[in-house]
């Protein structure tokens, strides 16, 4: 089973970010649960929400303590909210920061991490670029497709486009791409 | 049509699939997804003969519930929490009349102090108010015992509640096969109401009834519970017959077969246990599970034979009887009465609280060696129960325990402006 | 019930206007006049000598039965309507009838009229009915709710002015001075406070619902009329009829129908209809009378009267307000004003 946090602000689309990525496991057969860390939050307060995926039923309910890839769709909660907490040794740390680990601190956290675990995409810009509003979401899927390699580009593209019609849903594809690609060739 | 959706949506459509023709809409968290998701089908008549009629409260959806179904209609309404209070004077009502209305329950905590998340306060509650009441361990489960619950109503005409974990399972996205309309169809007839507001042939439905014949009125509500209990299982196997997989059902035991410790439990908890109960049949201990899925009417038999092995029984429990302990553990010793087996309640997951594999384990352990009182509070902070206590027994002032509570919880949050020590 | 069980109407129930009636054309004689009428609330019921709400029933009940061309489902508060009629094995009613609980009455109707729609019964309609405690009270909410999606139910209250079911207690609908048993005739301001009090019709109006008027026992022709007309819109519409109960205001059974012209007369209960939240037509009072020709028949009002201690006062405080509904509604032309 791969466990995935994610970690934003209200109005970020931190829960249909964790939605779209357990629709896209699905459409590869898997097995996914997605759900948020609930509240009455409103717009700019920190949320969580968790995604699993495996090859088999997930029973599990409990909220993810130990995740195999952190997404941190804001960096402003680096030091409000302990977003690290229980990451796993060998796990993925996937940051919308326009600044470098080194930057913001993660050296030490990103140097237990293995080899190209942990990056920093600015997904905020990209998604400025192709939607015309810095909603990271998309482009971190993209970007996480890349990184983590737990599920494919073509199935987030799906899962995007499923879940909004039209040009919306071509303009977060394309950030989404637009992410990947960035990834994958740096 | 297997799909990856959220767990309301899919019981949206269960329930539009089994053609309800007056449906009744309150907001209250964390229900509302699902009412939301009926009432866009009717507005964009993808579900035609139904009336969504959005109301004014909770007491009023069920009351227009009520007249609806009197009315001969297939009526359904969804609520949680404080909305279930709001409207209990007309749950008892329905069930009092004998129409079966379908209600879900997205199970939430009861206030004050006020809290929107997942426990089962609620349906317990009303659990004595002569409705049905399942509880669904997944959302593949919450769809299909929507469809259940109306064919089970309908039959016996008493109204089914059908508990959902809020946000649990009201807000998860996972794959849920949404059945087809002609295998909806084939499993649920129209509905053919054993009494009726009907012009031609008039009749008062509701009058007042004396001490000469409550009691018999009263035992019939009884029966038909009782008559639930061969009604339910009947009507589970023909589900599986017509949708290829099971679904509700009285009890559902996984690994009791000569387990020493046998954990009880209602919804999604379950889930979370057995994984508990592989990880520790690998560890050699000896321990399986019981999913209680119809907690009205309660399965005493089905439950006593499951448990009659068991050297001792834990109800994981998400709801509590202030100065008892648990009430799922009180009916469950009544079906262990005549036997010496110890009966554990796990008070757990209050107020949204998460109950882990981590805790379980701890108690589930504890209990095999003897550890466990008879009522143990999963994962209680003893400390900031021991603050407040000594802080009420300075201050006769000593102001909102939930506040309080929270202070020590959370010092950094909390301003150090003589908090203490202004207040007298 | 078979059709065959169906008690007939005989000739002793057609009403106290019968004679009256027999002169007037038959397109102009009342609902009740008629053996043909079809006797929603047949008689055996258990309601006092006297009292207004059986009988404002009956009429607003036969009528609507005849405008809704037998096609007529009934919904009841908990009340004394409920009660009297009722209880098991036994009941008056002769059309289909629904009572659920206390304060759930007009949401019930919408219930029941979704319901008839959806199963394709759209020619049946769905009057709702509860006492003053049950509409301007504790239904209160459900009624707002009904009124405010306009519904497709007729809503009438018969308003006695307290609640007489539970024993003569307050309710938003008590008249200041009146005593009930919650607002006893002791102390230095006996009965029931001054200043309090919800008007229904004036909110009903403010719904901008279709229809909305008051009627009175004390005007059955009136009564029927109004029904009628409201069986003849579609959507939410009330009806505030005021029904004297010789019991709570200890009025002698005989009075009913005397007390309730009264209050017409004196300007305290103004009769009018309103389209759409505006007052389109009042009934003028014919012969004017002082608050005190009204009061003084009924023991709740006895304090204001004791000999020697009349409290004059309140007696015109009460005159103040007749007079204020006089002119709100221009009930008495202004040559004919006192």
């Amino acid at each position: 089973m791969f466990e995935i946090r994610l970690h934003g602000r209200g109005g970020q689309g931190v829960v249909t970010a964790a939605e779209m990525l357990s629709v896209a496991a699905f459409d590869e057969g898997k097995h996914a649960q997605a759900f948020p860390s609930f509240g009455s939050e409103r717009m700019g307060a920190p949320v969580a929400s968790y995604c699993r995926i495996s090859d088999r039923e997930i029973r599990l309910r409990e909220p993810i303590m130990d995740p195999d890839a952190l997404i941190i769709q804001d960096p402003t909660l680096l030091h409000s909210v302990d977003v690290f907490a229980g990451l796993k040794p060998d796990g993925y740390l996937l940051i919308n920061s326009t600044r470098g680990l080194d930057d913001l601190g993660l050296a030490g956290l990103a140097a237990r991490l293995p080899a190209h675990h942990a990056i920093c995409v600015d997904a905020s810009g990209i998604a400025q670029r192709h939607i015309g509003r810095p909603l990271p979401n998309a482009a971190l899927l993209g970007a996480f497709a890349g990184l983590a390699r737990v599920i494919t580009l073509a199935s987030v593209l799906k899962a995007i486009r499923a879940r909004f019609a039209g040009k919306v849903g071509e303009a977060n594809a394309a950030a989404a791409q637009d992410a990947f690609d960035i990834l994958t060739t740096t | 049509m297997l799909k990856q959706i959220e767990g309301s949506q899919g019981i949206a459509e269960a329930v539009a699939l089994c053609r309800p023709q007056v449906v009744c809409a309150y907001p209250i968290t964390p229900q509302t997804h699902i009412v939301e998701g009926v009432g866009v089908m009717v507005k964009t008549g993808a579900l035609t003969n139904c009336e969504f009629i959005n109301v004014e409260s909770e007491f009023a959806a069920m009351s227009v519930a009520i007249g609806a179904s009197a009315a001969g209609a297939r009526a359904y309404t969804a609520t949680a929490s404080q909305g279930l209070l709001f409207m209990a004077e007309a749950v008892y009502n329905a069930a009092g009349l004998g129409l079966p209305i379908v209600m879900t329950v997205g199970n939430r905590a009861i206030g004050a102090p006020i809290n929107i998340w997942n426990d089962h306060s609620d349906s317990m509650a009303l659990k004595d108010a002569g409705w049905i009441q399942l509880y669904a361990e997944t959302n593949q489960e919450a769809a299909d015992l929507h469809i259940l619950a109306f064919r089970i109503a309908e039959e016996l005409s008493c109204p089914v509640m059908v508990c959902v974990d809020g946000f649990i399972l009201t807000h998860a996205f996972e794959r849920i096969d949404v059945p087809t309309q002609e295998q909806v169809d084939m499993f649920l007839p129209p509905f053919d109401p054993v009494q009726m507001l009907d012009v031609d042939n008039p009749y008062s439905i509701g009058a007042m009834v004396g001490p000469e014949a409550f009691t018999e009125v009263r035992y019939l509500g009884h029966q038909k519970q009782v008559d639930a209990l061969e009604v339910i299982p009947r009507l589970t196997a023909e589900f599986q017959q017509v949708f290829g997989r099971a679904a509700g059902g009285l009890v559902r035991p996984y690994r009791v077969e000569g387990a020493e410790t046998v954990i009880v439990a209602l919804g999604s908890v379950n889930g979370t246990i057995k994984d508990v109960v592989d990880a520790e049949r690998d560890a050699g201990n000896s321990i399986g599970c019981v999913t209680i899925g119809a907690f009205r009417p309660f399965p005493l038999m089905e439950l006593g034979d499951l448990l009659a092995g068991a050297k001792r029984v834990i109800c994981v429990e998400k709801s509590l009887a202030p100065g008892l302990g648990g009430m799922v553990a009180s009916n469950v010793r009544m079906a262990m009465r005549g036997t010496a087996t110890p009966v554990y309640t796990v008070i757990a997951g209050l107020g949204g609280r998460p109950i882990t594999r981590a805790s379980l384990t701890t108690v589930f352990r504890a209990a095999a060696i003897g550890g466990l009182d008879d009522v143990t509070f999963l994962d209680l902070n003893r400390d900031a129960i021991a603050g407040q206590i000594a802080r009420a027994s300075r201050h006769r002032h000593s102001g909102p325990i939930a506040e309080n509570l929270l202070k020590a919880l959370n010092p950094g949050l909390v301003r150090r402006v003589s908090q203490e020590g202004a207040k007298p | 019930m078979t059709d065959d069980a169906l008690q007939r109407v005989k000739f002793y129930q057609t009403g106290t206007q019968t004679v009256g009636n027999r002169l007037m054309d038959a397109d102009s004689r009342t609902v009740q006049a008629s053996t043909d009428r079809s006797n929603a609330i047949t008689s055996g019921h258990r309601a006092c000598q006297g009292c207004g709400e059986a009988l404002g029933a009956r009429y607003a009940l036969d009528a609507a039965m005849r405008a809704a061309g037998g096609q007529l489902v009934a919904v009841n508060a908990t009340g004394c309507l409920e009660v009297f009629t009722t209880p098991y094995p036994e009941t008056s009613w002769q059309i289909p009838w629904l009572h659920s609980v206390f304060g759930n009455a007009p949401a019930v109707a919408t219930g029941v009229a979704a319901g008839m729609r959806m199963r394709g019964k759209t020619d049946v309609r769905v009057v709702a009915q509860g006492g003053d405690g049950g509409t301007t009270d504790i239904g209160f909410g459900c009624l707002s709710g009904m009124f405010e999606r306009n519904d497709d139910v007729l809503y009438i209250c018969y308003d006695n002015e307290a609640y007489m079911n539970t024993g003569v207690q307050r309710s938003s609908a008590t008249p200041p001075a009146a005593r009930t048993a919650t607002t006893p005739a002791v102390g230095d301001a006996p009965g029931n406070v001054f200043g309090t009090g919800k008007n229904m019709p004036r909110i009903a109006m403010a719904h901008n619902i279709p229809y909305v008027a008051t009627a009175s026992v004390a005007d059955l022709h009136d009564l029927e009329a109004k029904v009628t007309r409201a069986m003849g819109i579609g959507g939410a519409r009330y009806i505030h009829v005021f029904v004297p109960c010789p019991l709570g205001w200890g009025s002698a059974s005989h009075d009913t129908i005397r007390i309730a012209r009264l209050a017409v007369e004196c300007g305290l209960f103004p009769l009018f209809e309103a389209v759409h939240g505006e007052v389109v037509a009042v009934t003028k009072i014919r012969r004017q009378v002082p608050v005190e020709d009204y009061l003084r028949p009924q023991k709740r009002f006895a304090h204001l009267f004791r000999e020697g201690h009349e409290d004059r006062m309140r007696v015109e405080a009460i005159q103040l307000m007749a007079d204020a509904n006089i002119r709100r509604y221009g009930l008495v032309d202004a040559e004919d004003a006192k």
